[in-house]
């Protein structure tokens, strides 16, 4: 669990603080300071305003779903956690995103620092075309992971276990990552993202290319990560959300002034609280289908 | 009368448009056909004047593929001293336009800024469309004199390979910058993605994965780029001398026989040379032609069959 990095961004092994069950059931207990928190985020892809005014925390060890209809900006939104969105030429960020307490648009932090510390797993499985073991090892390797051939294998093999994809893979690690079912891609994704040990893991719709089976072997092996990372889930499917989230963030569309379509946060609540007695009627339309 | 016929419309079963389908059927397969003729033609006429050449009691066919010295006047037709001319060349033009052809590939795939790739792209391709002759003067005129500045005239011949190899890659950078581009716009966006998300510079990123899921097409391009070099002749007949370089095994030192500074003929400078001289039909001169532009034709071949097999791996890599 070594990071040899002079990083601005700065790490801690182990979370600050663990959310109390009984907050987590429910209560709208004075909130700590999750894992990532965002402060009066608005997001803009050039003039357009995607994303109005999102502050949201995201707390330890649990796995927050954003859910929302299509368009509303949950990707948008997901993206700038790790600062994926510095990719796209247009996109803007404005507003404060804290990881750990630093604010990772702040001055002098290093976006390729930020994605090192909070990994992503896509919509398509992307493997690299290169074998099981190497595209476990490409992010540990680009981190600095200088390991000999048996932490190497090591480190390989418990990503794979935690990934629960070491019991299906461990005779054919040299085979190219690109021979393995979909469901079974998306899972070497998600050992690649924990192989360099972040500690907050994006996931963007990950089941959305994937058949029911396969959906519910990623789902089982979320509520198992949650034991070592905080997990951020986008997803479109309500369903998901409630099987597998402990908070449940509902976004939605409004039309602005202009006529541009932007994403506002509507609630954020404990799942349950969420698909059971919603604060906000926008959100109970939402999950009972009368939304229109 | 108008009303039978409204009444029994008649539908035609045959159809025109059948007709015309098989009419350009049958026109695609006769021009398919003619280009198939055209290259049987051509390896039929190669290897009958070949036939000619290696028949005459002058040429043996074990010393044409072994003999070191090419000397027609004396008898001598030993292939190898063409076969080093065109080599050095190639291999000179391929340290020139590799580097640099991928590297621009790379920047215009990876880096450059549409507006950027909008002006790069068609300057490079300008330079494709210069005649080669006008890239053979430019070695004799402009290259072969810097490099004689550089590494002094008594060093460096008048005619040597080495302006010869720089301007032939210097030809040949358009083809593996946009055969390599080609290659790397080709690996999917999603790939980029996932290094990025690992915390990956854009380096990294270029570098250690966009670059490496490109590799069989990036070779594929210069094995296609190589095959251009070898069959380069405006160049080479200016700029790299009109002798081949004769040479002895364990008599001639190595420093000679590959030198870069030295005149070589290449196979193709010998071509044009030996054709546009005043020489009649089949003189052994005239029949030696064909023969090497069968072991030409034979060497491209190959370099092209190996890039489709290059390629044919590629394309298995993405399903
Ligand atoms: N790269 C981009 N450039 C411009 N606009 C974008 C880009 N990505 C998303 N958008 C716009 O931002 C809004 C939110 O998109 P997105 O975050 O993908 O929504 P969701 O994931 O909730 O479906 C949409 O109106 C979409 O058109
Ligand atoms: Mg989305």
């Amino acid at each position: 669990m070594t990071h040899e990095t002079q990083a601005p961004v700065t790490k801690q092994e182990e979370p600050a603080t663990k959310v109390d069950e009984t907050t987590a059931e429910g209560m709208p207990a004075p909130e700590a300071p999750g894992v990532i928190q965002t402060v009066g985020m608005d997001i803009y892809y050039g003039d357009f305003k995607a994303v109005h005014d999102v502050s949201l925390n995201f707390a330890f060890n649990e796995i927050s779903a954003l859910i929302g209809p299509s368009g509303c900006g949950k990707s948008t939104v997901l993206r700038s956690l790790n600062r994926m969105n510095d990719l796209i030429p247009t996109a803007r960020t404005d507003g404060e995103v804290f990881y750990h307490g630093e604010n990772i648009y702040g001055e002098g932090v290093d976006a390729v620092e930020v994605r090192r510390r909070i990994g992503m797993v896509f919509q398509k499985p992307n493997p690299f075309p290169k074998t099981i073991y190497q595209n476990i090892l490409w992010g540990a390797k680009i981190n600095g992971f200088k390991g000999s051939k048996s932490d190497a294998d090591a480190l390989v093999q418990d990503a794979l276990e935690q990934a629960a994809l070491w019991e299906e893979v461990k005779d054919k690690v040299n085979e190219s990552g690109l021979s393995l079912s979909g469901g079974q891609q998306q899972r070497l994704c998600i050992a690649r993202a924990i192989a360099t040990k972040p500690d907050v893991v994006l996931m963007d719709e990950p089941c959305s290319a994937l058949d029911p089976i396969a959906t519910l072997r990623i789902e089982e092996l979320m509520l198992q990560l949650k034991e070592n990372y905080s997990i951020i889930i986008v997803t479109h499917n309500m369903q998901q959300a409630a099987r597998v989230s402990d908070k449940t963030a509902f976004f939605n569309v409004e039309l602005n002034t202009k006529g541009q379509r932007t994403g506002e946060l509507v609630e954020f609540s404990p799942t349950e609280k969420l698909f059971t007695s919603p604060d906000r009627k926008e959100t109970e339309d939402y999950i009972t289908g009368r939304f229109g | 009368m108008t009303e039978t016929s409204t009444r029994t419309p008649r539908r035609s079963l045959g159809g025109q448009r059948r007709v015309s389908e098989k009419l350009i059927l049958v026109s695609l397969f006769v021009c398919g056909a003619i280009s198939i003729a055209t290259t049987i033609g051509i390896i039929y006429e190669l290897g009958k004047e070949s036939l000619l050449f290696f028949q005459d009691p002058q040429v043996s066919f074990w010393e044409y593929i072994t003999g070191t010295i090419w000397q027609p006047q004396a008898g001598s037709f030993g292939i190898w001293p063409l076969i080093l001319g065109t080599m050095l060349i190639t291999v000179i033009a391929l340290t020139v336009a590799i580097p640099i052809g991928l590297a621009s590939a790379i920047y215009l795939s990876e880096y450059a800024s549409p507006r950027v790739r909008g002006f790069f792209k068609p300057a490079l391709e300008v330079l494709v469309g210069i005649p080669t002759v006008v890239f053979g003067f430019f070695a004799v005129t402009f290259m072969t004199p810097i490099l004689r500045d550089i590494f002094g005239a008594d060093v460096v011949g008048f005619f040597n390979v080495l302006s010869a190899g720089i301007v032939v890659g210097i030809l040949i950078i358009p083809l593996v910058s946009s055969l390599s581009e080609d290659a790397l716009s080709a690996v999917p966006d999603s790939l980029r993605q996932a290094a990025y998300g690992l915390g990956a510079s854009k380096l990294e990123v270029s570098l250690r994965v966009v670059v490496p899921a490109a590799l069989s097409g990036i070779a594929a391009g210069i094995v296609i780029a190589m095959s251009r070099a070898v069959g380069e002749t405006m160049v080479v007949t200016l700029a790299s001398g009109a002798a081949p370089r004769n040479f002895v095994l364990g008599q001639d030192p190595w420093s000679y026989i590959l030198s870069p500074f030295e005149f070589g003929q290449a196979m193709t400078g010998y071509i044009v040379i030996t054709a546009s001289g005043d020489l009649s039909y089949n003189t052994i001169d005239y029949n030696s032609i064909f023969a090497i532009g069968l072991t030409l034709f034979l060497m491209t071949l190959g370099l092209n069959s190996l890039s489709r097999r290059i390629v044919d791996r590629y394309r298995q890599e993405y399903e």
